[in-house]
């Protein structure tokens, strides 16, 4: 009994041990699995961020008075500007804008000093950049605060009563600057685990099938399911030892705290590895050759990265399309190794996010391994 | 160009159309792939928060404290979760249900009442920090607005100093799809020049169609050119889709020039088509192909082109690092033919910039493709 | 310099691969004449295609030089191309082309008018017998038949000289003689041909030969002075074959070293492989007609059949690769339907194309395949030694696969698909494309196994090695339209015209009589 299950495993053990030697052999591809995720990583952390600073604005101030200077002076010495224009001229807006100089410039008019000494709201132009709409957004709000102690600060000169605000204190958890970087790099150890493991199981099958070994192992006494595990293993193997790269490069380069369980962190993407790689296994068991499981496996990733929670939250989408995001993987990933490293995320919670994957990855594999049996047949 | 023969060039290019037309996953990737693009940026992805998860710690029972709540609950911005037990709030926290709780502690309508100064609490999830600084924002924009009309009530309107009037220029009404949109064409053209021409120079190296080839009289300018015109008009056929569906489907204005455009999607296509016929005859292997094209095509078309990420805020050696890659410019191009007419500022060096890289590109593949095999 | 201008000169040439110690090929000097057919042989790895690249310009020599009627190979590359024709050993079609679009590719390519077109086209056509699947795309063609649609394009030009590489390899007998007469037809015109092959008959056809060992030139002449330079010692006369064995080092004759180590199968009285009405169809289009015949235990059982013919489908059928339309097929009593592993197990296979991981070492592939027939432990490991040393791997053990001389490919393909010692063997042509000696050597091999007991069904193109095997099916158009022992077949044709037929003659008479009878 005990050598019959031997029979068994043995075959798919050489397999996987073939596969990764097949990738790691080569010192052009031992180098593609190293080099290039660090570097994606590192670029990428500082490329990938919604902060909004080292911002340029520009001001056409038509007022000489001491009000306006007032501003201005507060606007030049804030810290969220890289540079603040003086324009002389009315068409320097347009152009300064319209050549991306700045995001945003401020107008204001002749009268402005005289409006606000005699007790009236001078009214400020304000014109934003709509190209880009999210910074200039942002930066309008930076504008807004300088313009609210502007207020309150002038007023209270002018001996007026002002109703003290309620005095606001934010805590932000697990990110006390609201950093964005503590965002983007755990997101990114999961991209780039899934753009490998993608990659890798997607084309492995194709390459076999262009190469002819894929009849070899047909005629071999292997059954389908060992094709199958032997093919997935592996993918799993680098991957996995990809993120644990990606991990220790993370500790070492970044301040990013972590707070919680390696163990959960290593079952969860465990299973999120095995759902990415049954989305593989579907991908290269319809593709006939290297180049649509390339081109197949693009035009998944792409969908993904844009509707995972990544480039833009979830909650931002219409509520038709919310749950629709469910069906990928690293939607679920991301709620879990941010909520990992950031949170401490508790078991159960972590449980909660990680059946969807669990479905997923049954699906697909059992979608991809009757696709292989419906094709050796 | 001596000893060109269009003849020769002619069944060249034939095969690679018939290729073209014969393998589905080009138009997977030329049409069906833009569609997806497409729609998703059109109907769903948004920079725009709206209805963000927000959780309401109420532990004051007052009508005041319920005053304040209800104004959390008319606001859209919001989708408030009202809840009496902190444990459970800041559990629904850490799970991700909701993006931040504001507190509404139990003496906060005693205090406010004396006016003494209110400390108010908003607790953030600072993991993500984008929907936590709209939260922050809002929710204090919120809370500022209630306290004015407690205080205003009975009392005269308070004469403010200065008074901001925005004004949006392009984009009036801020829709992150009209800036969304033109920035994604990049990405489709890139995906279309660069990864397609770098795997099927690849393959034919990989199957040894290669050697037979260049065994026989076809001139290096001849094949190249070969190779460049098919995907190149794979890539306009794709632009006139995207414009199509940007202009009519989803009301994106387009106040520039379409030959300006025309012109600059044509530079663009050929850096793009460079830089993958550059990659495959360096690699000649479609795996390690696809691999750089990520790196330098597929990436930098998506992160460093400035249509999603504020080029300015980024660290200056990534800034520096976006000037070599010709989406940034691209990009440039398409937001401010879209949005802002051709401005002749931006669009000039940008495309000098582009067609500077095109040639480089271009040229280091015709000294790269040389009849030889090893 | 003008002498240069008719013919190719190859003057102390030298090509060494970088990172490679020894060289590919060492100081050859040799004058290619025009209007004669050259041919160049040498066991594999010998440095043949290196050479051909070289006069191609596809490579650049390490020192000295080819000029190819006075083009230098370096410098004038393109123009070289406008009066050269190459085909190299593996030619690369278009699979997703059809037959006619590679061949107007490559028309186009090498300057040929519409006008010309038509004629040179039925003439390609007429030969390769590719004429009903003109629509056919190059991916869904047969082996034999790629290899001949490869050729065809090659030939489209109109070359000052034609380059060879192995061209016949794979081509079946009918078309290799076709072959044969239309470049001798050229060579009279006066073109240059270089024609490397393994194949001595072909070589000693040639008017002149370039004999290569290990990158050195040792022999260049006539092929009759060959045997003279060799036997100048003996007295006897000596053939072509035994001579260009002799200069090589000699025969590998005698019992195999591979069936000394291996024991007897148990004799069964089942027979080892039983196919009945065996069918296949893609579409419309049948494959396979209804095949059904049983080969017993020890028996070595040939498939012989011009390219295209559905040998390799017949194959696949057996093997499991393929699902019949109709019928059954029984390996060892076991169904490849019902129980495929089992099944499986007990049979070795070996394909057209190589097809083992060309990216991982010898030793690497040894331990996969042993690994994936199941093999455990001590025996596992006994079995990997006792392959590399009967195929004398040992060299070789740490090198890519892909990058090994095609002769020590093939030896590999066969010791992988043997460990397991499986009752049944399929060798879909084992020896296609390896140089005599090896081709003796896997002869050997086999003859020895099946005296062990297993059984053993091949598919060959080389009719003197369908000599060998017990009995042939002879396969034509998706049918078996003769069987029986080589004695046998060959009595089938005999008559006053041909009193001493052989199996080449069989083979040719039997295919035009089955088409003669058969209506169109």
């Amino acid at each position: 009994m005990k050598k019959q299950i031997k029979n068994v495993w043995l075959p798919i053990r050489t397999l996987i041990i073939k596969e990764i030697l097949a990738v790691w052999r080569d010192k052009k591809s031992r180098i593609t699995l190293v080099v290039p995720p660090l570097i994606q990583l590192i670029i990428l952390s500082h490329a990938a961020t919604l902060d909004v600073n080292n911002i340029s604005i520009g001001i056409f101030n038509q007022d000489s008075g001491w009000y306006s200077q007032e501003l201005t002076q507060r606007i030049k010495g804030s810290p969220y500007f890289k540079h603040v224009y003086d324009y002389k001229k009315p068409q320097s807006i347009r152009e300064s804008i319209d050549k991306q100089e700045v995001i945003l410039a401020l107008h204001l008019q002749p009268n402005f000093s005289k409006l606000v000494a005699e007790g009236n709201t001078a009214p400020v132009q304000v014109i934003l950049d709509g190209r880009k709409s999210n910074a200039s957004q942002i930066v309008f709000g930076y504008l807004n605060l300088i313009f609210q102690s502007y207020n309150r600060d002038i007023l209270k000169d002018q001996g007026i009563d002002v109703p003290e605000p309620i005095s606001i204190q934010y805590r932000s958890f697990f990110n006390p600057n609201i950093e964005y970087i503590y965002f983007t790099v755990p997101s990114l150890v999961a991209i780039l685990s899934m753009i490998l493991a993608l990659m890798v199981t997607a084309m492995s099958v194709s390459r076999e099938r262009e190469n002819g070994t894929f009849d070899q192992l047909l005629v071999s006494p292997l059954q389908p399911w060992q094709i199958l595990i032997g093919k997935m293993m592996p993918a799993m193997v680098i991957s996995i030892g990809e993120s644990t790269l990606l991990m220790i490069a993370v500790l070492f380069l970044y301040n990013i705290p972590f707070k919680g369980s390696l163990i959960l962190l290593y079952f969860s993407m465990i299973i999120f590895l095995f759902s990415i790689v049954g989305i593989g296994l579907f991908i290269s068991s319809i593709c006939k050759t290297q180049q649509q499981s390339i081109l197949g496996t693009f035009v998944f990733m792409t969908p993904t990265m844009l509707l995972s929670g990544y480039a833009t939250p979830i909650e931002n989408m219409p509520p038709w399309l919310q749950p629709v995001t469910n069906i990928f993987p690293i939607k679920h990933f991301f709620i879990i190794i941010r909520g990992i490293f950031l949170k401490d995320m508790p078991t159960l919670e972590v449980l909660r996010y990680s059946w969807p994957m669990v479905l997923i990855a049954l699906f697909t594999l059992a979608l991809s391994g009757w696709m292989f049996k419906r094709r050796l047949e | 160009m001596k000893h060109f023969s269009f003849s020769r060039f002619l069944a060249y290019f034939e095969k690679e159309v018939k290729q073209i037309m014969r393998d589905p996953s080009t138009f997977l990737i030329a049409f069906v792939l833009p569609l997806i693009m497409m729609f998703i940026f059109g109907y769903g992805v948004s920079l725009d928060a709206d209805k963000v998860p927000l959780g309401l710690l109420v532990e004051d029972t007052s009508p005041t404290a319920r005053s304040l709540e209800h104004a959390f609950l008319g606001t859209t911005y919001f989708d408030v979760k009202t809840s009496y037990n902190r444990s459970a709030i800041e559990e629904d926290l850490t799970g991700g249900r909701v993006r931040g709780i504001v507190v509404i502690s139990q003496d906060f309508s005693k205090n406010l009442l004396k006016g003494v100064e209110t400390p108010f609490q908003i607790l953030l999830d600072g993991s993500e920090p984008n929907t936590a600084r709209f939260v922050l924002n809002y929710a204090e924009g919120v809370v500022n607005n209630w306290v004015k009309q407690q205080k205003d009530e009975g009392k005269s309107f308070l004469t403010l100093p200065l008074r901001a009037v925005p004004r949006i220029w392009f984009n009036a009404s801020l829709e992150s799809r009209y800036v969304l949109l033109p920035g994604s064409i990049a990405i489709i053209m890139t995906l279309i020049g660069t990864l397609l021409t770098a795997l099927v120079v690849a393959r034919e190296w990989e199957r040894g169609t290669m050697e037979a080839i260049m065994a026989t009289p076809l001139r290096i300018s001849e094949m190249l050119l070969a190779k460049l015109v098919p995907y190149f008009l794979l890539g306009l056929c794709a632009m006139i889709l995207c414009i199509f569906l940007t202009v009519v489907l989803f009301q994106v204005p387009f106040r520039g020039s379409y030959f300006i455009l025309f012109i600059s999607t044509s530079i663009f296509l050929l850096a793009a088509l460079g830089i993958g016929l550059v990659v495959s005859s360096t690699t000649r292997n479609q795996f390690v192909a696809s691999q750089i094209v990520i790196i330098i095509g597929f990436l930098p078309a998506f992160m460093l082109s400035g249509f999603i990420f504020e080029i300015s805020s980024m660290p200056w050696i990534i800034q520096m690092m976006t000037y070599i890659f010709p989406p940034r410019y691209f990009v440039t191009i398409l937001q401010s033919s879209f949005l802002s007419g051709t401005t002749w500022a931006l669009v000039l060096p940008s495309l000098l910039v582009m067609f500077f890289i095109a040639s480089l590109f271009l040229g280091i593949s015709a000294l790269k493709m040389v009849k030889r095999i090893d | 310099m003008s002498k240069n201008k008719d013919a190719i000169h190859i003057t102390s040439l030298g090509k060494t691969f970088p990172g490679s110690k020894k060289a590919a090929l060492d100081n050859i000097n040799a004058v290619i004449r025009p209007g004669i057919i050259t041919g160049l042989i040498g066991p594999d790895g010998a440095g043949k295609t290196t050479l051909l690249r070289l006069m191609t310009g596809l490579l650049l020599p390490s020192h000295g030089k080819v000029n190819v009627f006075g083009l230098d190979t370096v410098q004038d590359a393109e123009r070289l191309h406008d009066i050269t024709g190459y085909m190299p050993q593996k030619f690369g079609l278009y699979e997703d082309l059809t037959v006619i679009e590679n061949l107007n590719l490559y028309a186009a390519l090498h300057g040929i008018s519409e006008k010309e077109k038509s004629e040179v086209f039925e003439k390609m056509l007429h030969f390769t017998s590719l004429g009903p699947f003109t629509t056919r795309l190059a991916g869904n063609l047969s082996g034999g038949m790629k290899q001949k649609l490869g050729l065809a394009c090659s030939l489209l030009g109109k070359p000052k000289a034609l380059l060879l590489d192995e061209p016949s390899v794979g081509v079946d007998p009918v078309s290799r003689r076709e072959l044969w007469k239309m470049v001798s037809d050229l060579a009279a015109e006066g073109i240059c041909i270089v024609w490397s092959t393994s194949y001595l008959d072909e070589a000693d056809r040639c008017s002149e030969i370039l004999l290569l060992n290990e990158g050195k030139l040792l022999f260049y002449g006539p092929p009759k002075d060959l045997a003279k330079q060799v036997s100048k010692g003996g007295k006897e006369e000596i053939g072509f074959e035994e001579a260009f064995i002799e200069i090589l080092g000699g025969s590998h004759r005698g019992e195999s070293v591979l069936t000394k180590h291996m024991s007897s199968k148990k004799v069964k009285d089942a027979p080892s492989i039983q196919i009945e009405n065996l069918t296949k169809k893609f579409g419309d289009f049948t494959a396979a007609r209804d095949i059904s015949f049983t080969i017993k235990q020890g028996e070595i059982f040939g498939l012989l059949g011009p390219n295209g013919a559905g040998k390799s489908t017949i194959f696949k059928m057996l093997c499991g690769l393929l699902q019949p339309t109709e019928g059954r097929a029984l390996v060892s009593g076991y169904s490849l339907k019902t129980a495929p592993s089992e099944a499986r197990l007990r049979i070795g296979y070996m394909a057209q194309k190589f097809s083992l991981y060309s990216d991982l070492s010898v030793k690497e592939n040894l331990n996969f395949f042993s690994g994936v027939y199941g093999l455990i432990g001590h025996h596992r490991q006994t079995q990997i030694e006792k392959m590399i040393s009967i195929f004398e791997l040992t060299p070789y053990l740490a090198d890519n696969a892909g990058l090994l001389p095609l002769g020590f490919k093939q030896r590999l393909a066969l010791a992988c698909s043997l460990m397991h010692e499986p009752d049944v063997l399929f060798l879909d042509e084992p020896t296609s494309g390896v140089d005599p000696l090896v081709r003796e050597e896997f002869w050997n091999h086999i003859q020895g196994m099946a005296a062990k007991g297993v059984t053993i069904m091949v598919t060959t193109h080389f009719i003197e090695e369908a000599e060998y095997c017990d009995r042939i099916a002879l396969i034509y158009g998706g049918s078996s339209i003769a069987s029986g022992t080589p004695m046998a077949l060959k009595e089938m044709v005999r008559s006053k015209a041909l009193p001493k037929p052989t199996l080449e003659d069989a083979f040719i008479t039997l295919i035009e009589q089955f088409d003669q009878r058969r209506p169109l």
